[in-house]
């Protein structure tokens, strides 16, 4: 095969996918630029791609108008809250699974993760219920919780399946060189754990992030957080497509950026560790 | 070596996380059913006594039953054909040797970071929209009328924006997949002078068929609770009343518990369906 054959190919294959890359990314892309834009030029005919006079305007008006630093900050306690909550209670549950397992730890597994596949409409009525009747209803605390037990068998399986990856010898040897549970769980487990847990911690903050159910129809004012600020831009009247788009970056832009990072998290994590 | 002393303590550890999930399933499940039973209706008179399976024969027997179960298998349906047909050509191409691979993959893989409510409602307004938005544009540029998309054709649009946010994690598992896949066996074909759609037919898609499967499966599962995308969008009318949005309704707009509660057992046993599948290759990989 000569050289040139594969630069040409690659020239090909690069010219291709960057297309589609472009195509899929475009409504994101589309979305930040119309966010600099006015109102006037963001309903252009023909729409203007680059050659507009960029602006700030839409930003300080969202800001001012809906208060969104109130809403980033109910989503970060709600996805921060949630996740770091569930690895709390995971750890230890996924080290024992993984270091002492049963015959019965592969039916726990599997039945922790049927509990996932339970759809949320089904159960709405009586969580709604039971929200209003504990006063939980719209709190951040209530969606800490709700969102911590959705995604806790994803928390419990892929920190199991990081925790399995580390090799067993290395414990027998840190056994037979006499060091306690509690070295042990210390000073050999932890450090080999933390890339797993950090992994962890990053796709279940994405995923409480984005979470649009249990979010929209629990929180009303105090607690809601972005998902519910966007929802909030669905009424027709006074739509303007330059504040919904500054809206929409502002929301999506912090997640975005943490997802880049998360990629082989995402197959490992949604897929129960069946394909890694 | 586990010993009597390590496995108590192992339990212990275990306990939390089992004791959680365990009351998250039972306590809801339990009220859903004993709601189901019942006439209860908390905005006119509340609990109006058991009614055994009376709710269970109105949901589906009801006018909206059956269009609620066609869109939900048309969504279901026509998202996996879309992300799985894609997402094999497209795991297979961002699998060639090309430059600028990592920020194509970042461009593919975006979408799914977007959270429901925003891409549901930028393609709405911005892409959507039979004045303003850039499809509009676009058909009036090839001189055609504009469609309002939500309206006229409602299904298809929330195919579509569905379609554009599950396409990366259909790609993404896939070209995980197929990277694993040992080249030396694909060059050996291509020695051998094996067409291209041979080498898809004999190699490739064998080696996928099971990414495929777990893809559809998992999907399957989330695309059947799909519920801010129409929330926003639609509302549920126009056809795209999906079972879980008609479970919603019955529940909270029209405060119809028990009716809406044996929705959900309905809901419950699909999911559950699906999920049966789903578990035992997982459970396979779990003995390997």
């Amino acid at each position: 095969m000569t050289r040139a054959v594969t630069t040409r190919r690659k020239s090909l294959n690069t010219a291709l996918a960057w297309a589609v890359g472009l195509v899929i990314f475009f409504p994101i892309l589309w979305t930040i630029l119309t966010s600099f834009k006015t109102e006037a030029q963001a309903i252009a005919s023909p729409p203007l791609f680059l050659n507009f006079d960029w602006t700030l305007e839409n930003y300080a008006i969202v800001q001012e108008r809906s208060d969104y630093m109130r809403f980033l900050w109910n989503s970060v306690i709600i996805a921060g809250g949630s996740t770091i909550l569930g690895v709390i209670i995971a750890v230890p549950a996924a080290w024992a699974m993984a270091f002492v397992p049963s015959k019965r730890t592969k039916d726990i597994l599997l039945w922790m993760l049927s509990t996932k596949m339970l759809p949320a409409v089904g159960v709405l009525y009586p969580i709604y219920l039971l929200f209003i009747r504990l006063g939980l209803l719209d709190t951040r605390g209530g969606l800490v919780v709700v969102l911590m037990l959705i995604n806790l068998p994803i928390i419990v399986w892929m920190l199991y399946t990081y925790f399995r990856e580390i090799p067993g010898e290395i414990l027998e040897a840190a056994r037979m060189d006499g060091a306690t549970l509690k070295e042990e769980i210390l000073y050999v487990l932890t450090p080999m754990a933390i890339p797993g847990i950090a992994s962890t911690v990053l796709l279940n903050f994405i995923l409480a992030w984005n979470e649009a159910f249990w979010t929209l129809n629990l929180t009303a004012v105090d607690a809601a957080p972005l998902t519910a600020f966007i929802a909030s831009y669905s009424s027709p009247e006074g739509l303007f497509f330059a504040k919904l788009s500054a809206a929409s970056t502002m929301a999506i832009a912090p997640i975005l950026i943490l997802g880049w990072f998360s990629q082989k998290q995402l197959v490992r994590g949604l897929t129960f560790g069946a394909v890694k | 070596m586990a010993t009597q002393h390590s496995r108590s303590v192992a339990r212990l550890m275990m306990a939390p996380a089992v004791v959680l999930l365990l009351g998250w399933m039972l306590v809801p499940l339990t009220m859903t059913l004993y709601f189901s039973f019942k006439k209860y209706l908390p905005l006119r008179g509340g609990d109006l006594g058991w009614v055994g399976f009376d709710n269970y024969v109105r949901f589906v027997s009801s006018s909206s039953f059956w269009p609620a179960v066609q869109a939900t298998l048309m969504i279901v349906g026509g998202v996996l054909v879309i992300t799985v047909v894609l997402g094999v050509l497209l795991a297979m191409l961002l699998d060639q040797p090309m430059w600028g691979q990592g920020v194509v993959r970042i461009l593919v893989i975006a979408p799914f970071f977007v959270m429901p409510t925003v891409s549901a409602l930028v393609w709405k307004n911005m892409f959507m929209d039979p004045v303003n938005g850039l499809l509009a544009h676009l058909w009036r540029f090839f001189g055609a009328e504009p469609i309002s998309w939500l309206s006229e054709a409602s299904m298809t649009s929330i195919i579509m924006i569905v379609s554009w946010q599950w396409l990366p994690f259909a790609t993404l598992i896939l070209l995980t997949a197929i990277q694993s896949l040992d080249s030396e066996q694909l060059e050996a074909a291509e020695m051998d002078g094996a067409p291209v759609l041979k080498r898809f037919y004999h190699i490739i898609l064998p080696h996928l068929s099971r990414a495929i499967t777990i893809v559809i499966l998992i999907q399957t599962i989330f695309l059947l609770s799909i519920f801010a995308e129409i929330f926003v969008t639609t509302g549920g009318a126009f056809g795209t009343r999906t079972l879980t949005y008609l479970i919603f309704q019955r529940v909270l707009e029209s405060q119809n518990v028990g009716l809406g509660s044996a929705g959900g057992v309905y809901a419950i046993i699909l999911a559950n369906i699906v999920a049966i599948f789903l578990m035992r290759i997982v459970g396979k990989n779990l003995d390997a």
